[in-house]
């Protein structure tokens, strides 16, 4: 099981890092929503990969799994997922407004037109 | 007895912005009155957090009486209580500034948001716990993109995506380090993990050195500090002027959490890490100062220039960081103080210039603006401060880093001044622009603009400050003395949070 979560997590890493060095907006999202699937199984596992055991302590279980980082997950769970709505909107306007996704400003834009 | 006003600083913003979104959202005088109000009571609130703290070295908040570390604690030290302090006076300032500038109607929401910003940053250094730390920046990392984006337009949203993007990946990276730090030591409440540290087994201890350079990486990227440092100038150029300035104190976070990490979990006595750290941020820092002295000289536009100036500003506050000694970070703390004030004056200028001007630019002069005297002197006088040249507290900053690290004058005296000398020349180009040069081009005529009574007031306000920094800097600094011998020496932070023995 260790092995096929690291390379899970490997593999999930690297392709969302291939895609947020990508120049269009969209590939940069889909890459960041794989970043933060794998960085939550991360969390997940940071208590110890355990099958079959009560997550709160029992005398007559063998021990018990590691209940905090499944609270710590959830929590990074909503706040990714919130995350992802802002950028998915603000990259939305910012495609309706400029016409073209790219994730770069232009020289138009560096030169400056800020009110 | 436990004070419950050391969650205030928290709860006060939270309900505030909760109220605006459902009870005002019509109505902008209303929004305009509460929520001033509330940065008033956040203010008085802050000043009694800094005398609490200072009658007492350490308390804890235990959030729903659960004991530490199974809990989450928010901490009141001098430290946390002087950037609580320090946040609440920039906010007045700011939301004065949108108040009268109006930069407050020109989209839905600023109050709400702005008390949200509020609530993530007193949050932010408040907590004891570093999951909840992660949290508060969340939070305040959500509103930052609605201020960001305040207003509208193309540049800007596009800037904001890059802005979250960026902070996306840094939260992710964060997440990446507590999970390490949690499967290692079993917890995350800062004075737990400052003990469990000294007593890592040597075999956890090479798990824990990238576990901490990853968490000293997030902090980088919220100080801005190269090679960290390419979200701030397109985010703080592109966002409204008032937005900006209140980012000022959003860097200063990233300052304030290696201070904390680095004082109390991973000084360098620390077998695990040593000095490490400190040999990480050190280089960093210079390079950081560099690359804003550089950044200010060659600035396009006005906007740029303050967002260059803050970067090297955090440069000079990472350098008396990364020594980890008690004098240097109340060096640090005093620069940090300054740099706060004077960074944002700078940004509520570079928004006055700029809504008087057809463009920002420092290419080709205008015509000269209305109440052109006015706003160049506040431009002379911020300069000064941001240089950190005599009389304003920017020099008695940089004198105090220099006094600190004399062990290391060669290098870095020689950069600081450097870099001072880059400063003062990139600032005498933009005014020589946007003022001196005004007179030569173009019309006679007065140009006209609204008047904005309480925007200048606002600058004036924050000029103040670093004037009464300036005249009071020795009860200041032994204030901050104290604070920063309290903040390295931990003994009372860890007593506070009454951990369990040998959990």
């Amino acid at each position: 099981m260790e092995l096929l979560l690291a390379s899970a997590l490997g593999l999930l890493t690297t392709a969302g890092l291939y895609l947020i060095l990508r120049k269009r907006t969209f590939p940069v999202i889909v890459g960041l929503t794989l970043i933060s699937y794998a960085v939550n199984v991360f969390i997940f596992i940071s208590g110890r990969l355990v099958s079959g055991l009560p997550p709160i302590y029992n005398p007559a279980a063998a021990g018990y799994a590691d209940p905090l980082p499944q609270a710590l997950v959830l929590t990074a769970i909503v706040i990714s997922f919130g995350m992802t709505a802002v950028i998915v909107m603000m990259a939305l306007g910012a495609f309706i407004e400029s016409g073209d996704d790219k994730v770069d400003m232009n020289d138009k834009d560096e030169a400056g037109t800020t009110k | 007895m436990m004070s419950h006003w050391i969650i205030a600083p928290v709860i006060l913003p939270a309900v505030m912005g909760a109220l605006l979104v459902l009870l005002m959202r019509g109505d902008l005088l209303l929004q305009r009155i509460f929520s001033t109000a509330a940065t008033v009571g956040l203010l008085g609130i802050a000043i009694a957090l800094v005398w609490g703290a200072t009658q007492t070295p350490a308390e804890v908040y235990f959030l729903g009486n659960w004991p530490a570390p199974f809990g989450i604690v928010l901490v009141l030290d001098r430290l946390s209580a002087l950037m609580v302090l320090l946040t609440a006076l920039l906010a007045i300032a700011v939301q004065l500034y949108a108040i009268g500038s109006n930069w407050d109607a020109r989209g839905r929401h600023f109050h709400a948001l702005f008390q949200f910003q509020l609530m993530g940053i007193c949050g932010a250094f408040l907590t004891g716990d570093a999951f909840n730390l992660f949290v508060f920046f969340e939070v305040l990392l959500i509103a930052s993109y609605g201020l960001m984006i305040h207003g509208g337009g193309k540049d800007r949203l596009r800037a904001g995506v890059q802005y979250v993007a960026y902070n996306l990946i840094g939260s992710t990276l964060f997440l990446f380090a507590l999970a390490t730090i949690y499967g290692i030591t079993g917890t995350l409440n800062i004075a737990d993990l400052a003990v469990k540290v000294q007593t890592l087994p040597e075999g956890e201890m090479a798990l824990f050195r990238v576990a901490a350079v990853m968490l000293i990486l997030v902090f980088a990227v919220k100080g801005a500090l190269v090679p960290l440092q390419f979200w701030l100038p397109g985010t703080y150029a592109n966002a409204p002027g008032p937005v900006a300035a209140l980012f000022a104190v959003m860097t200063k976070i990233g300052a304030y959490a290696v201070i904390r990490f680095g004082a109390l979990v991973l000084p360098p006595e620390t077998a695990a890490t040593g000095t490490l750290i400190a040999d990480l941020l050190m280089p960093a820092a210079i390079v950081t100062l560099l690359v804003g002295a550089v950044g200010v000289l060659g600035a396009s536009t006005f906007g740029r220039l303050a967002a260059f100036a803050a970067i090297a500003s955090m440069g000079t506050a990472f350098i008396a960081i990364a020594a980890f000694t008690p004098q240097a970070t109340a060096a640090a703390l005093y620069y940090i103080i300054h740099s706060t004030l004077a960074g944002a004056a700078l940004f509520l200028i570079a928004d006055l210039v700029a809504s008087r001007r057809a463009h920002d630019r420092l290419t080709e002069a205008l015509p000269p603006i209305a109440g052109t005297g006015l706003i160049a002197g506040l431009f002379m006088a911020t300069g000064i401060a941001v240089a950190g040249m005599p009389p304003l507290s920017g020099f008695i900053g940089k004198l105090l880093v220099m006094e600190a690290l004399r062990d290391q004058a060669a290098l870095i005296w020689s950069v600081i001044l450097g870099a001072s000398l880059l400063i003062i020349l990139g600032f005498a180009r933009a005014g020589s622009t946007l003022f001196w040069k005004a007179h030569a081009s173009g019309s006679r005529e007065p140009a006209t603009h609204r008047p904005e009574g309480l925007a200048f007031v606002a600058t004036f306000g924050l000029l103040a400050g670093l004037v009464v920094l300036t005249v009071f800097s020795g009860p200041v600094m032994t204030w901050l003395e104290e604070a920063a011998r309290l903040a390295h020496d931990g003994a009372d932070y860890i007593a506070a949070n009454r951990l369990p023995e040998g959990n």
